[in-house]
């Protein structure tokens, strides 16, 4: 099996699993207790929040563990429109995940009023556009990091640089596993993550709030998370990610020049077959490679794919798991046939020497071509 | 051999994949995505449902075989939605399952299980397929209540040579009592029964929901021409309705004609619903064209009518009936079978 589909999702560090599997155990307790086995939780939970904060250069109250990059994307949206009970305006981009899309849309529906900033053909939106559409009524901005079917950066510290009043949401969540991130270098106010996009559990993940920022929690109940995020603790949850993170930024020099050797090396062989690689004259993450094949469609090759071993994606996926039609690639201007031939390869912490000459072996085939 | 099976979740096609891992083959199950509503969302009523594709999912992953939804949206929306909405709009009856056999199952589907490697391409059907002397025969399906072969008349020696019928070679009972044993969960299911798109809602609404023509309201006219009554619109009127006119008489009244132009529903009595012969038009044969006696078929499980077809110098083919017919729609598919073998078939285009 060859597993070149990180971006989905990577597999689990294995010493992220050692770190957490005491508390599926004999640390269970509830981090919210006045008891010992509490206190153990607690402890755990807040080494955690420090070791992430610290990782991004922030303070461990900045810190909102949640379930994953979608709640923190719907957090950071609309705790920050809503906030003291206004309809507060919000300016984003046509290419964000569909957690921040949908924030949005629902945002609208109940009349606050939204922007959708277009990308140009190349994937990249510009900072005067997401400055044009920001108005006096905007609470809030939300541009990602990098996108998670191209892999095409977008200028967030730039546009902290240029903008006063709103705030500032980033998601980031395909850009840990690569980027150093530093919420102050950056300039926002609100960074997602999510840890199992760099060898973490499921179903936690991260919102930096910056200190003296005003959110409406989304979700309620006891409190906690100092009342941004309601919900017993997962302090094996933090943990985890918390172990994944210092993984993957100690490990981060090596991992990009590894992963980009990779991702070059399939890129050269499927483009000397014909084939067209997405935004690879505009910066973008090293473990991304996205693809274009003419004369052919997604879903036939991934399959074929699937049956050779070889597992990759084309980048968005209905329910069913049926290819759909990319919403990032109908933004760039792409017709449906020509996201028809659309695939993404991304590379990871489990890449060895060799897979990006394979995966394009792979693909070749896959394709009819003979390598 | 490497086998496609299409797999909607129920218990047919569920129970034709197990036979054919059961035969040794490597098979590789696949769901077809239909239809979507307005914002790309699963329907809930219906087929095609997140719960029947998770059912056919389930199946495939019991009988540990790879399994892909496949994404026939576009494909079913040209080939079959659209135009179900335009024949009921010229006032015909249209047959969406013979259209979605035609352009999508043994069309765009088949030629993707080549491209998957796969040798053939294996329904929950109930019909039969027969080789000999290196021609492909379509027969009827061995359950005589659950016969399909109907719905797969457009199927050409090419298409016959490359698909396969499982559950046609048993009886339905037989088809859940090998789910039952296998332990499917499919084995209890209810069969579907309503046009897969429309579940159980109104084929008006449907229709109003997927055009900008105006269904103008408009006369029910008796056969002389005389006004009787006024209806909504002539969507959802088909020749042979007795239900649902809206009006009664003194004694059962039928839809006879449907004329969008005018917007006319002309109704009659029983007699007036007989016809000696028919047109068809889109003509295909399973093999060899034929000429002369056969026996015709124009309701999914109506029954056949001995009849003699010839073909016409407009290259249309006339059906003349032994025995007057009832209740002939333009639009049905007309089936023309040789005793339990399907000879071929086409669209009525003019019938009562």
């Amino acid at each position: 099996m060859l597993y070149v589909d990180h971006a989905a999702t990577s597999p689990m560090r294995p010493e992220v699993w050692e770190a957490m599997a005491p508390f599926a155990g004999e640390k269970f307790g509830n981090a919210s207790g006045l008891h010992g086995i509490a206190r153990q939780a607690k402890n755990a939970l807040e080494e955690a929040r420090e070791e992430a904060a610290a990782l991004l250069g922030a303070a461990p109250m900045e810190i909102v563990f949640t379930s994953g990059g979608t709640e923190s994307d719907n957090l950071a949206v609309k705790g920050a429109a809503l906030v003291g009970g206004r309809r507060g305006g919000v300016v984003t981009t046509a290419i964000e995940h569909e957690a921040v899309l949908e924030s949005a849309e629902f945002l609208s529906r109940f009349g606050c009023p939204v922007q959708w900033v277009q990308p140009s053909a190349g994937g990249v939106v510009s900072v005067d556009d997401v400055l044009a559409a920001v108005s006096s009524d905007t609470t809030v901005v939300s541009v990602m990091s990098a996108n998670n079917e191209t892999g095409i950066r977008q200028p967030v510290a730039e546009l902290a640089g240029r903008m006063d009043g709103p705030l500032l949401h980033t998601d980031a969540v395909q850009a840990f596993a690569s980027d150093d991130l530093h919420v102050g270098d950056l300039g926002v106010d609100l960074l997602s993550l999510a840890a199992h996009k760099f060898g973490g559990p499921k179903g936690v993940g991260l919102l930096y709030v910056r200190s003296g920022t005003n959110l409406e929690p989304v979700q309620h109940g006891g409190g906690q998370e100092l009342g941004r995020r309601s919900g017993t603790h997962n302090a094996m949850g933090a943990v985890g990610m918390a172990t994944a993170m210092r993984s993957a930024a100690s490990q981060r020099a090596n991992f990009c020049e590894q992963v980009r050797a990779e991702r070059d090396s399939f890129e050269s062989k499927v483009v000397k077959a014909g084939g067209v690689a997405t935004g690879a004259d505009v910066a973008r993450l090293p473990q991304h490679a996205h693809v274009r094949l003419p004369d052919t469609t997604n879903e036939t090759v991934l399959i074929r794919l699937d049956t050779a071993g070889v597992a990759a994606a084309a980048g968005s996926a209905c329910q069913s798991g049926a290819v759909s039609v990319s919403h990032v690639l109908a933004a760039m201007g792409w017709d449906a046939e020509m996201a028809g031939g659309a695939l993404r390869f991304t590379f990871g912490w489990t890449t060895e020497p060799g897979d990006g000459a394979r995966a394009a072996d792979a693909l070749l085939a896959a394709w009819g071509k003979t390598p | 051999m490497r086998v496609l099976v299409a797999m909607s979740g129920g218990v047919d096609s569920s129970v034709a994949a197990a036979q054919m891992v059961e035969q040794g083959h490597d098979v590789v199950g696949v769901t077809l995505k239909l239809w979507e509503g307005p914002n790309g969302e699963a329907p809930t009523a219906g087929c095609c449902t997140v719960s029947d594709s998770e059912d056919a999912r389930r199946v495939a992953a019991q009988l540990d075989i790879p399994y892909y939804v496949l994404n026939y949206t576009s494909a079913f929306g040209q080939g079959v939605i659209d135009k179900f909405v335009d024949d009921y709009l010229r006032g015909w009856t249209p047959n969406p399952c013979v259209e979605c056999n035609r352009s999508v199952k043994f069309d765009k589907l088949l030629d993707q299980a080549a491209e998957f490697d796969c040798d053939v391409l294996v329904t929950g059907h109930y019909a039969r397929v027969r080789r000999a002397n290196g021609r492909y025969r379509l027969l009827r399906g061995l359950d005589p209540s659950k016969d399909q072969s109907y719905v797969l008349y457009m199927l050409g020696q090419q298409q016959l040579s490359r698909v396969q019928f499982p559950v046609g070679e048993q009886t339905k009972a037989e088809t859940r009592a090998i789910a039952e044993e296998l332990g499917l969960r499919t084995a209890f299911k209810a069969d579907s029964q309503d046009i897969c798109f429309v579940g159980k809602g109104d084929y008006r609404d449907f229709v109003d929901g997927h055009t900008d023509a105006a269904t103008a309201p408009g006369d029910m006219v008796d056969t002389e021409g005389n006004k009787v009554a006024e209806h909504a619109g002539v969507v959802g009127f088909t020749v042979g309705q007795r239900r649902g006119l809206g009006v009664t008489f003194g004694e059962p009244r039928y839809v006879v004609k449907v004329e969008p132009s005018t917007s006319t529903v002309v109704l009659g009595k029983k007699e007036d619903l007989e016809t000696a012969d028919c047109v068809l038009r889109e003509v295909t044969w399973t093999d060899q064209p034929h000429e002369g006696p056969a026996s015709f078929q124009y309701r999914a499980h109506g029954d056949p009518a001995p009849c003699s077809v010839a073909e016409q110098s407009d290259g249309s083919w006339l059906v003349t009936f032994i025995e007057p017919q009832l209740a002939i729609a333009p639009g049905q598919s007309g089936v023309l079978y040789n005793d339990d073998e399907v000879l071929g078939g086409g669209t009525i285009t003019r019938g009562t």
